[in-house]
């Protein structure tokens, strides 16, 4: 008998294609996703090299960072003018190199890591890359999936490999059910608020535990986008049923035939009884409460219950950095988190994008006012998601709240496009990253999940959604 | 990447110390979407005025010099910040090769990566060479990587040290992509039986 494996040791030994003597592999990537950003270079490089695209199949671009979310934007002069050439490359590389693409003219157009599922592409026990860290994200399928930079995003184009050595198991178990108004977004903030931003480092996370098998797909997306934040090479959750039937008649999932044999196989995908764990988290589900941070890392995440942190709460290197994040976000110690005035909310990018998190904002935001001057946005994640929620409805609900209704990219997640924060402009955002200028130069971010976000965009303040419920 | 080939070249002399990569690039030009097309920029701030008029001086701008493939300068060449633009802008103007008495970290490990090779020589004979160099275009000289050898227009030759494991990369013109497609055999192995085991991916 083999001995026992985690799901991650039978993905990476199902597609190390060599192995050196000091451990050194080459990892088969089996979809390679590409946005404008961190992609120029590498064709470029392939082009003075004269190589090709070894897969062009296996290779899907889609611009998101740049692009602009407000109508008008297919005409191209609505652009700045980096922004334009930027996407300009993009659309040139993927002709030349022959490679899937989805313009912004596309309908499926939309941020790379919701296209990649949507489309079908990001299956079940597959190698995914992407010049993104957020790649993350697609381990919700069970597929090894991770962020890369632009020489091994050359790499994979030229040889679809990548040069790895493998990674610690590590697994984060969540017990239980949650409780009402508790989502995936505020188990992953409190996941990370226990390991620190970088707990995860070197290993690749494993989450599971009822709470997590409970989730939808668009929740698991959620909390392995986050894995990075924990400093996490990848996270996975183990695909199930809630998985096959999300994935099941997808633009390009297998079907017929093809689809039994690849079901036969994604069902051997699970941590075998006894597999070893490096390191260990548990939580009880129950435990969870609405998260939201306080400072400028993902770390700084507490239950809404809490009030901002004194610097002399924390330990070592912690206690300048919380005094400086306190600073930063202009922020009083011992200031009750629902006193938190906030104006403006986002609510959008891969984390929660999608169309279950668009439903569950509007739930909270349907026959409600955004508070006066308060400036709202949502940003689907993609064109198709757009296009869902205006069929269910719910992008009235949204307008007649006092929502811009936009159209999909990565907009105020990263601010680089012109959906920026003014310096001292504090947000509720549902985004994945607090960091100082993330949303703009001096801009304030608070993370939480949309229903959250809607709650705060009604009251003006950080809310405790189940006091609106 | 281009293999290494026997270089016989015009050598530009710099004799400068310190020249960093904000005078082999300046920042302005880190914003391109290109690795290529840098070498017009190349030193922009000696070799153009403000009018982006070239400056007849500077050693690049001069006739007997604008096909250099050669540069001999002074210490420390290359320091300053970590942009791979610097040895992409070098790279495309056409320099293969540069000599000195002492390079930055960073710089010297990405002109490997870029087809570049730096030559480190003792001061006595870099000011040999750049004696060589001055002479202008009639004066080529040369450069034997696999000998490890440089000479002058007259004959005179020095030896220089290099990693053995980076000379064979830029003999082959192997950087990390060319060695693993050395590995290509072991690729298409497996991918023939990927396909069989997987073949819905
Ligand atoms: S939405 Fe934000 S985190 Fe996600 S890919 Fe775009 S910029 Fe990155």
């Amino acid at each position: 008998m083999t001995a026992p494996k985690t799901l991650y040791d039978k993905i990476w030994d199902a597609h190390v294609a060599h192995e050196a003597e000091d451990g050194t592999c080459l990892l088969y990537i089996d979809r390679h996703l590409v946005h404008e950003v961190t992609s120029p270079q590498a064709f470029e490089g392939l082009r003075m090299a004269g190589r090709k695209v070894r897969a062009p199949e296996k290779t899907i671009a889609v611009p998101d960072h740049n692009v602009p979310t407000t109508e008008g934007r297919e005409d191209p002069s609505n652009m700045p003018e980096d922004s334009r050439i930027q996407v300009a490359a993009l659309d040139t590389n993927a002709k030349e190199f022959g490679i899937h693409y989805y313009p912004v003219t596309d309908v499926r157009q939309g941020i790379v890591h919701i296209v990649g599922p949507e489309q079908g592409w990001t299956l079940p026990g597959m190698t995914v890359v992407c010049g993104d860290s957020h790649t993350a994200t697609h381990g919700a399928f069970g597929a090894l999936a991770h962020g890369i930079g632009t020489s091994e995003v050359e790499h994979v184009l030229a040889t679809q490999t990548l040069i790895q050595k493998k990674s610690k198991n590590m697994k984060v178990e969540i017990t239980g059910k949650l409780l009402p108004g508790v989502t995936a977004k505020d188990i992953v903030l409190r996941i990370i608020a226990e390991t620190g931003t970088a707990g995860g480092t070197g290993y690749v996370i494993e989450y599971c535990g009822e709470a997590i098998r409970d989730l939808s797909m668009e929740g698991r997306m959620t909390i392995c986008n986050m894995a990075i934040e924990g400093g996490a090479r990848a996270g996975l959750i183990a695909p199930d049923q809630t998985t096959f039937d999300y994935v099941q008649g997808r633009p390009h999932a297998p079907k017929g035939a093809q689809w039994d044999a690849a079901l036969n196989w994604w069902k051997t995908l699970f941590t075998d009884e006894g597999a070893h764990f490096d390191k260990v988290l548990v939580i009880e589900g129950e435990s969870i409460e609405p998260t939201v941070t306080w400072g400028t890392s993902p770390e700084d995440a507490l239950p809404i219950s809490a009030v901002v942190p004194s610097p002399a709460d924390f330990k070592g290197g912690k206690v300048d950095a919380a005094a400086r994040s306190i600073e930063y976000m202009g922020l009083t110690s011992g200031t009750p988190l629902t006193d938190i005035e906030i104006d403006t909310v986002f609510i959008g990018s891969c984390t929660n994008g999608r169309i279950e998190d668009l439903r569950a904002a509007a739930e909270i935001l349907k026959g409600r006012k955004v508070k006066d001057g308060i400036r709202a946005m949502i940003v689907p994640g993609s064109g198709l998601v757009r296009a869902q929620a205006e069929e269910e409805g719910l992008a009235d609900i949204f307008q007649e709240a006092g929502f811009e209704w936009r159209l999909a990219g990565c907009s105020m997640c990263l601010a680089m496009n012109p959906d920026q924060l003014k310096p001292g402009e504090r947000c509720a955002a549902t985004s994945n990253r607090n960091f100082e200028g993330r949303q703009g130069r001096g801009g304030r971010t608070h993370l939480m999940s949309p229903a959250m976000a809607a709650a705060a965009a009604i009251t003006g303040k950080i809310t405790d959604v189940r006091t609106l419920a | 990447m281009d293999k290494f080939e026997k270089l016989s070249g015009i050598a530009a002399p710099m004799p400068l110390i310190n020249i960093d990569t904000d005078m082999i690039i300046p920042k302005q030009f880190l914003k391109t979407i290109k690795r290529s097309g840098l070498g017009v920029n190349l030193f922009d701030e000696m070799r153009y005025d403000s009018e982006g008029k070239e400056i007849p001086d500077f050693v690049l701008n001069k006739p007997a010099y604008r096909e250099a493939e050669i540069i001999v300068a002074g210490d420390n060449f290359g320091c300053g910040s970590s942009r791979e633009h610097a040895p992409w802008a070098i790279k495309d103007f056409g320099i293969k090769c540069v000599i000195a008495p002492s390079f930055a970290d960073i710089f010297f490990n990405n002109c490997f990566k870029n087809g570049i090779l730096p030559i480190v020589l003792p001061q006595e004979q870099v000011d040999v060479l750049m004696k060589d160099a001055e002479k202008g275009a009639n004066a080529r000289m040369e450069v034997d990587l696999e000998a490890q050898t440089v000479t002058t227009s007259d004959g005179e030759s020095f030896s220089f040290e290099v990693d053995p494991f980076r000379k064979h990369c830029l003999l082959e013109g192997l950087d990390d992509i060319g060695l693993t497609l050395e590995k290509g055999a072991s690729i298409d192995a497996f991918e023939s039986k990927a396909t069989q085991e997987r073949p819905w991916v």
